[in-house]
């Protein structure tokens, strides 16, 4: 297979599995040349709908995207998926799980799932998962379904770029609701109590919605909350519908793409910055240095910016 | 593949027997070790092998098999790589395999056979070499 660049976007279009894979991989390993493949793509893209999906871990987040996917094609839709796990900040590995609950699709045609690591990239995931998004998008993908845990920062903007934002509990789970509280409820679009074939549900669904009452964020219509069993199959149509249907209202949907792309223009910018600086203190090996003069309290942080910065007479 | 980014590898168990353990013990050893490891357990065909390799461009694919027949198995496993193309992904076998079948194996195309028992960290030395050779050969 040739590798280049073109060769790679000339295949994702011809709907090529093998080259969308490889796109991938070349994008999210930030190869040299990355940026500007993904500039000449992206004008192509924005016509897929991409629907978040977070919450507690064990909740089913993978167990539901797999059979709403089943319904998703079932109504004639293709659909991709980014499944997203941690990466082990002392390893750098990552052992990457959620195929273990979507084994029903993975030879379904009109399905592609890739599992992504989050890689410690210092803000970067956001970006990583954004254009692994419009690679599927380009590909022809209907619908994007993007599975992050949502507890860490760095989860939760991914999820942000979404169109969508589907929340999944489980019942049984006072602290699971309570971790939602922190940081997911503000982006909530809809709401859903897995595990339904386990007691507790009606309590869950109260407490979601009696939490929901306490923040109406103004200009913002209240969360749907569905019930499903991932496992049985029940009430998945329902959620599908519910973010098939959803529209979100015109001056909502225009505030949210102009933060949206103010913030990509501003990641890319600290990326770029930052990532220019810190090569050059590495090719000096000096960074491995600074960190442990840290360590050793022989000088601060704000110092060293002060000092890696320096140059551009800022400040 | 992937160039100076993380090496990948998937770890599968093709065939019915029901012994997950050995594979799970070498997934988390290969995270540890550093690599990104999709892990999608039992009882997977090869053709959910084939199909799970090349979405998620893996370098590596790990069968780990215990219920004797990693000959038709992995058989099954090659044939579906090179019908697709991806006969380039390093394929390898862990697992209770008899000693003359290691070398039909690796005729197979099969890079290399760990059997049970094997340091997790030997399978991680052998694939970071390996991945590399085959970088800078191709
Ligand atoms: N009883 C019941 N169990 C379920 C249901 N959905 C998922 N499970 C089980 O819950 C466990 C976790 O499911 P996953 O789909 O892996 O959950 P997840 O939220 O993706 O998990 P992480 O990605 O690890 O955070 C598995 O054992 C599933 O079989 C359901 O509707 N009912
Ligand atoms: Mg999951």
């Amino acid at each position: 297979m040739n590798d280049s660049w073109e060769n790679l976007i000339a295949g994702v279009k011809n709907r090529d599995i093998r080259a969308a894979a490889r796109l991938i991989t070349r994008v999210e390993n930030r190869a040299p040349g990355w940026k500007e493949a993904m500039s000449r793509i992206y004008s192509r893209t924005g016509s897929a709908r991409v629907i978040g999906i977070t919450g507690s871990p064990g909740a089913g987040k993978s167990t539901l995207t797999c059979a709403m996917t089943k319904e998703l094609i079932s109504r004639g839709l293709t659909v991709g998926i980014i499944a997203i796990d941690p990466s082990s900040p002392f390893s750098g590995g990552a052992l990457l799980g959620d195929r273990l609950r979507m084994k029903e699709i993975f030879e379904t045609p009109g399905v592609f799932i890739r599992s992504m690591a989050t890689r410690g990239m210092l803000g970067g995931l956001c970006q990583a998962a954004r254009d692994v998004v419009r690679i599927l998008d380009l590909f022809g993908k209907d619908i994007i379904l993007v599975e992050t845990v949502g507890v860490g920062q760095d989860e939760i903007e991914v999820v942000k770029t979404a169109d969508l934002v589907m929340v999944v509990c489980m019942p049984g789970q006072g602290d699971g609701i309570q971790a939602i509280k922190a940081g997911v409820m503000e982006i909530a679009d809809l709401y859903v109590v897995n595990k339904a074939d386990m007691p507790g549900v009606d309590e869950a669904v109260a407490d979601i919605l009696a939490m929901l009452e306490l923040s109406t964020e103004t200009g913002k219509p209240s969360a749907p909350v569905l019930k499903t069993s991932a496992l049985k199959n029940q009430g998945v149509k329902e959620v599908v519908t519910a973010f098939l249907d959803h529209r979100t209202d015109e001056d909502r949907r225009q505030a949210k793409a102009e933060i949206r792309a103010r913030e990509e223009i501003l990641s890319l910018l600290a990326q770029e910055v930052s990532g220019y600086i810190l090569k050059q203190w590495e090719n000096e090996n000096r960074f491995c240095e600074s960190v442990n003069q840290v360590l050793k309290k022989q000088k601060d942080p704000y110092a060293i910016v002060k000092e890696m910065t320096q140059r551009f007479n800022w400040s | 593949m992937n160039q100076g980014g993380k090496i990948r590898v998937l770890v599968a168990k093709p065939g019915l027997d029901g012994h997950e353990r050995g594979a799970q013990v070498v997934a988390y050893g290969l995270r540890d070790a550093g690599f990104e490891v999709i892990y999608t357990g039992l009882r997977q065909t090869a053709e959910q092998i084939v199909s799970t390799a090349i979405q998620e461009d893996v370098d590596v694919v790990g069968l780990s098999i215990l219920s004797g027949a990693h000959l038709s198995l992995t058989r099954k496993v090659m044939d579906g790589l090179k019908a697709q193309g991806a006969d380039d992904i390093l394929v390898i076998v862990g697992g209770i395999i008899p000693d003359p079948d290691i070398q039909k194996l690796k005729d197979m195309g099969v890079g290399e056979v760990f059997v049970s028992g094997t340091p997790v960290s030997a399978i991680a030395q052998y694939i970071a070499s390996a991945v590399s050779t085959r970088k800078n050969a191709g």
